[in-house]
């Protein structure tokens, strides 16, 4: 198949880029363009790690052709944080000890910065309710959970 | 029809130490010119956090930072032999093995340190990474600078091997006696559960444990293992197959669809207490405690479930489908 491009912002930045007409987002944002924070997970749309958000929703990347992506507003976690300075949910992440593996970390953070942004004042319910569709192994949920209160609690505080 | 709430104890004893002993790991540890230390290890880190246990272990035993250790893991072909992190083992072995490598490279680094201050070794201090000399703490330096001179003045490495290794023990013909682990570690889990009769529906609705653990290293983690095997015990108990339908290899899982797992909205209530009662073989007193966790939440929700709506349901997991069936059948057996 003939390659085609894209083009769409790409955690705030304008990108374009060649891709085979029936890609992934997410291979499109780990293959093309190496952004590995975005998990390839199950790739059936039923572990949530591949999570990112498009126009600020959250979008299983797996699931999504890239070239819908075309004109769209792309965030990866790549986009949200760095390590000097990191997102407030990827701090309260590391001080919740809320990883173990840290596959579904990127997912879990990305679907509740989706949930934050609508909603700031989430209850524990609300929260369990948003990350549903995101598993993890390793943690049993509690300390994630723990995490993203610590960042609604700072919010309230602000 | 009703829901029925029932409540189940169960408690297990958690062994380290496989195959009656002869379950070794080996460890290197060596310093660079800048003063930091590398571990090289062959063992696993499964998310678990052995590297950062493994570095906190290692800073103790050297006498340096905790930030100037790095634990480089994973490779076989590059790292000394372990048998591999699996059944609790990996804090208790690693460990063992990285205190004796410590042992060795600090010593070889007080060698040094004491050529460098017209010292005798036995002399010297060896704290967070600065040395001095007992009783006289005005001379001092640092492992950085004992470091360098090792490798560009002395030609000297400041490196240490270690092993772990409990010889096996082999069972006495007479009684069968046998000494087959190197230490155990002690759990008790009650589980409290609601049975609804009509659809066969299990809910546990509270996981409450007392986790015997040996020492510490890292009680945030330590914490985190014990939650998540609550929740990974409740999944072996209630939703994990790969035969959902029928016991036939084509109708074995495909997705997540049909292999269940918890999500966030499953969590049951769950609380813990640690007991610490140090081993007498492990490194500052470890014991294991990854696995037991998901073990002991498995036979306290069984017996809950027997609590609630007396019926022995022990073929896992426990479905709606079997809570019926069970149920069905003593209605017939008793009418």
């Amino acid at each position: 198949m003939e390659s085609i491009t894209v083009t769409f912002k790409l955690n705030g930045k304008t990108t374009a880029v060649a891709i085979e007409p029936l890609e992934s987002l997410r291979t499109v944002l780990r293959e093309h363009l190496h952004l590995h924070a975005t998990k390839a997970g199950c790739g059936q749309g039923g572990c949530g790690s591949c999570t990112v958000l498009v126009n600020d929703e959250p979008v299983l990347s797996c699931l999504m052709l890239a070239a819908l992506a075309d004109g769209q507003e792309v965030t990866t976690l790549e986009g949200i944080g760095t390590p000097p300075h990191m997102h407030p949910l990827q701090t309260a992440f590391f001080d919740r000890f809320a990883a173990q593996c840290g596959y579904c970390s990127p997912g879990m953070i990305m679907a509740a910065k989706a949930l934050l942004d609508k909603n700031p004042h989430p209850t524990r319910a609300e929260i369990a309710e948003a990350l549903a569709g995101n598993l993890c192994r390793c943690t049993g949920y509690v300390a994630i959970l723990d995490a993203i209160e610590d960042v609604v609690t700072q919010m309230q505080e602000a | 029809m009703a829901k029925h709430y029932g409540r189940g104890i169960a408690a297990v004893n958690y062994p380290t130490g496989m195959n009656l002993g002869g379950d070794p790991t080996q460890a290197l540890i060596f310093c660079q010119p800048t003063g930091g230390f590398s571990v090289k290890l062959a063992s696993t880190d499964l998310g678990q956090g052995l590297k950062t246990v493994i570095a906190q272990i290692a800073a103790e035993a050297l006498g340096v930072p905790f930030d100037s250790v790095i634990v480089d893991t994973g490779d076989t072909d590059s790292a000394p032999h372990c048998m591999g992190t699996f059944a609790s083992r990996a804090t208790h072995r690693v460990g063992n093995a990285v205190i004796m490598a410590a042992n060795e490279a600090r010593k070889a680094l007080l060698d040094v340190a004491a050529e460098e201050m017209e010292a005798a070794p036995e002399d010297l201090v060896l704290e967070n990474g600065e040395i001095y000399v007992k009783g006289a703490p005005e001379r001092k330096t640092n492992v950085f600078n004992v470091a360098l001179a090792a490798h560009f003045k002395h030609g000297k490495t400041i490196s240490g091997r270690g092993i772990y290794l409990k010889q096996k023990s082999g069972l006495d013909p007479e009684t069968g006696a046998c000494d087959p682990d190197s230490t155990e570690a002690h759990a008790t889990t009650v589980a409290e559960v609601e049975v609804d009769d009509e659809t066969g529906e299990v809910k546990v609705l509270r996981l409450a444990s007392a986790y015997e653990v040996g020492r510490q290293i890292n009680p945030e983690m330590v914490k985190g293992q014990i939650v998540s095997g609550a929740v990974m015990g409740m999944s072996h108990a209630l939703m994990e197959t790969v035969f959902p339908y029928y016991p036939a290899l084509d109708h074995h899982t495909y997705s997540f669809g049909e292999y269940i797992i918890p999500t966030a909205l499953d969590i049951p209530e769950i609380e813990s207490v640690v007991l610490e009662y140090p081993s007498s073989n492990g490194p500052y007193g470890v014991k294991g405690v990854g696995e037991m966790t998901a073990n002991s939440p498995i036979p306290a929700i069984v017996n809950a479930i027997y609590d609630a709506v007396g019926v022995w349901v022990t073929d896992l997991p426990v479905t709606p489908e079997k809570v019926l069936r069970a149920l069905e059948e003593r209605s017939l057996e008793t009418h």
